[in-house]
């Protein structure tokens, strides 16, 4: 049988026009929301399309019939089969004291699995400084990291931040654009199987340890804590967290014996990965401004002590918030 | 399920209904992406234009919101312009393209997010080499960024509703004047058959004209196999017109 396609337009192509409006609506104004009547008739107008699509299909190979349906029902079905969670409406504050910590702690193991790469890469940076000296340059390729730490403090001290002068607001937005790149990469290699993101970490942590063994050998260890707390008790954390979160992405491309499927996996943890990095880019615009308008100021300008004093209250508080914000909630079996 | 011959993705929704949406290739991709890149580079050229008056207050200032400024835009422009417009950038618009869910479904923020995070490997180590090398193995055509986030770049130009009206209807159609020889016609021919009529006949105006002369006597040959309508009837229309008939009788069953 071929459908008799004369009366079959005559028939259908008015709801066809109703959906393609409501479809063409609904894609100008995402926001929009439709009434139950409307649901209801947005409803039926895309059960008879689907109808008459099945019709042409089975009756008719016109093509361009088939085409044009087809078009609408795919349409019209992403907005009618869509219930996953997304919500529109973004509360900051619930976010950033409730669904930011609670992620984290949700996924602790991977941030333990960061942190015990970035330490192992630590020790690697140290102990490879200690056996041959002359990897400093190999290590540490950069000209301001390349005197001995002696000469760095002399010259630090002397010129008292002058350096960055009429420069600090640019080198602050420099410093939190290229660490959130290095975050977002950090988190993107995940899909390596992690690999990446586990090279990227250990990488990290041997250009701290050995720029760390360089000073504490020279005896600079005031300088070093008063040099990089400030910011690193930030910085070095929020790469953690972009570790972190590229790990649960590698636990997700892995799978092991996972029952769900690769996509039902990704899935899962996509809004975590969201979260994730949206705190990694706070922390990092955070620790852009305080490198830039304060680890630069040494002594005499400002005492060691009060810059180590800093850096561990910011230290702390990062703990005591990833730990414990949001807690109540947890307990309350809320998720967020 | 996906056919790569096609590069068509087939979705069978619950209620039994299947749809196809046509993949986009790299290279389609890959020109939206430049173009993407022009209008980046033109609005961080209008907002560092405007954000150099800040210089008036401090040239740091205004160079520290230049630079974060433009980093914003870089990230943001695909996320805002794909959350805000269903999946669709100023270069995907212009290309006819379109960001959905693997499943057809809407695209969430997560997704929308994830999928412009992850250029940053796949533009590695440059000119989008790593994403494009995933885009030709992957049978989705999909880059790493939409196979983490669960994308896929679709072809989606605008269809109107087709107007048939004007070849079904209006010229006499002499096969009436056999109802019975109509019958054995809409029994013996399949839908197939009647659909390639149909488009030939439609796209009649765009063929050589020695090609549209032969086409429709071969057609018109192949049809007469189908029923028999007398000598004295069909000697008197051409080929094309016999097609002509032949379609309006398929089509309109109930037409006189």
């Amino acid at each position: 049988m071929i459908i008799d396609l004369d009366k079959f337009l005559a028939a259908e192509k008015a709801y066809w026009t109703e959906l393609e409006g409501y479809l063409d609506r609904l894609a100008s104004s995402p926001e929009v929301r439709l009434n139950l009547s409307d649901l209801g008739r947005f409803h039926y107008l895309y059960m008879r399309t689907s109808a008459d699509l099945a019709r042409i299909q089975t009756f008719s190979s016109e093509p361009e019939i088939r085409r044009y349906l087809e078009s609408l029902v795919e349409r019209a079905y992403g907005e009618i089969h869509e219930t996953r969670r997304d919500p529109h409406r973004f509360r900051p504050r619930a976010w950033f004291f409730h669904t930011f910590p609670q992620t984290f702690r949700r996924h602790v193991l991977a941030f333990w699995l960061a942190l015990a790469v970035m330490a192992l890469g630590f020790a690697f940076g140290g102990l490879a400084l200690t056996l041959d000296t002359e990897a400093k340059g190999v290590l540490m390729p950069w000209s301001h990291l390349n005197m001995t730490p002696g000469e760095r403090v002399a010259m630090e001290e002397e010129e008292g931040g002058k350096r960055l002068e009429g420069r600090k607001g640019s080198f602050s937005s420099y410093l939190m654009t290229h660490n959130t790149k290095v975050s977002i990469t950090t988190m993107a290699l995940g899909v390596t199987y992690g690999v990446g993101t586990l090279i990227l970490l250990f990488y990290n942590g041997v250009i701290l340890g050995a720029v760390a063994l360089d000073f504490i050998t020279a005896g600079q260890i005031r300088f070093l804590l008063g040099w990089l707390l400030p910011h690193g008790s930030i910085e070095i954390p929020a790469i953690l967290l972009a570790g972190q979160a590229g790990l649960v992405m590698a636990g997700a491309v892995i799978g092991w014996g996972s029952p769900i499927s690769f996509r039902g996996r990704l899935r899962n943890i996509l809004p975590d990965l969201v979260t994730l990095m949206f705190g990694v880019a706070l922390m990092l615009v955070w620790a852009g401004v305080v490198e830039a308008f304060l680890s630069q100021y040494h002594e005499p300008i400002l005492p060691y002590a009060f810059k180590i004093a800093f850096g561990s209250a910011e230290l702390m508080t990062l703990i005591w918030f990833l730990s414990r914000s949001g807690l109540a909630v947890d307990r309350r079996g809320a998720r967020p | 399920m996906t056919d790569r011959r096609t590069g068509a993705l087939t979705i069978r929704t619950p209620e039994g209904v299947v749809f196809s949406l046509t993949l986009a290739g790299p290279v389609t991709r890959f020109l939206a992406v430049s173009v993407d890149l022009v209008v980046v580079s033109l609005l961080s050229e209008v907002v560092g234009a405007l954000l150099g008056f800040l210089g008036v207050i401090s040239r740091d200032l205004a160079m520290a919101a230049t630079l974060f400024a433009y980093f914003v835009l870089s990230i943001g422009y695909g996320v805002l312009m794909e959350w805000r417009w269903r999946g669709r950038t100023l270069g995907k618009m212009l290309l006819k393209l379109k960001v959905m869910d693997v499943q057809g479904l809407k695209l969430t923020f997560s997704q929308v997010v994830i999928r412009n995070l992850m250029r940053f490997v796949d533009i590695l180590p440059g000119l989008y080499l790593v994403g494009g090398m995933a885009c030709l193995i992957s049978r989705r055509h999909q880059r790493l960024g939409d196979l983490v986030a669960n994308t896929i770049v679709v072809r989606q130009p605008k269809i109107q509703a087709p107007d048939l009206t004007q070849l079904l209807t209006g010229k006499y159609n002499s096969f009436h004047d056999f109802p019975h020889l109509e019958a054995r016609l809409r029994q013996k021919v399949s839908p197939h058959e009647a659909g390639l009529a149909l488009q030939a006949l439609i796209r009649r105006d765009q063929m050589e004209p020695g090609a549209r002369v032969e086409l429709f006597r071969e057609m018109a040959d192949h049809f007469k196999k189908k029923a028999d309508f007398p000598a004295e009837l069909t000697a008197e229309i051409s080929d094309e017109q016999y097609v002509r008939n032949v379609v309006a009788t398929l089509y309109r069953a109930g037409g006189r």
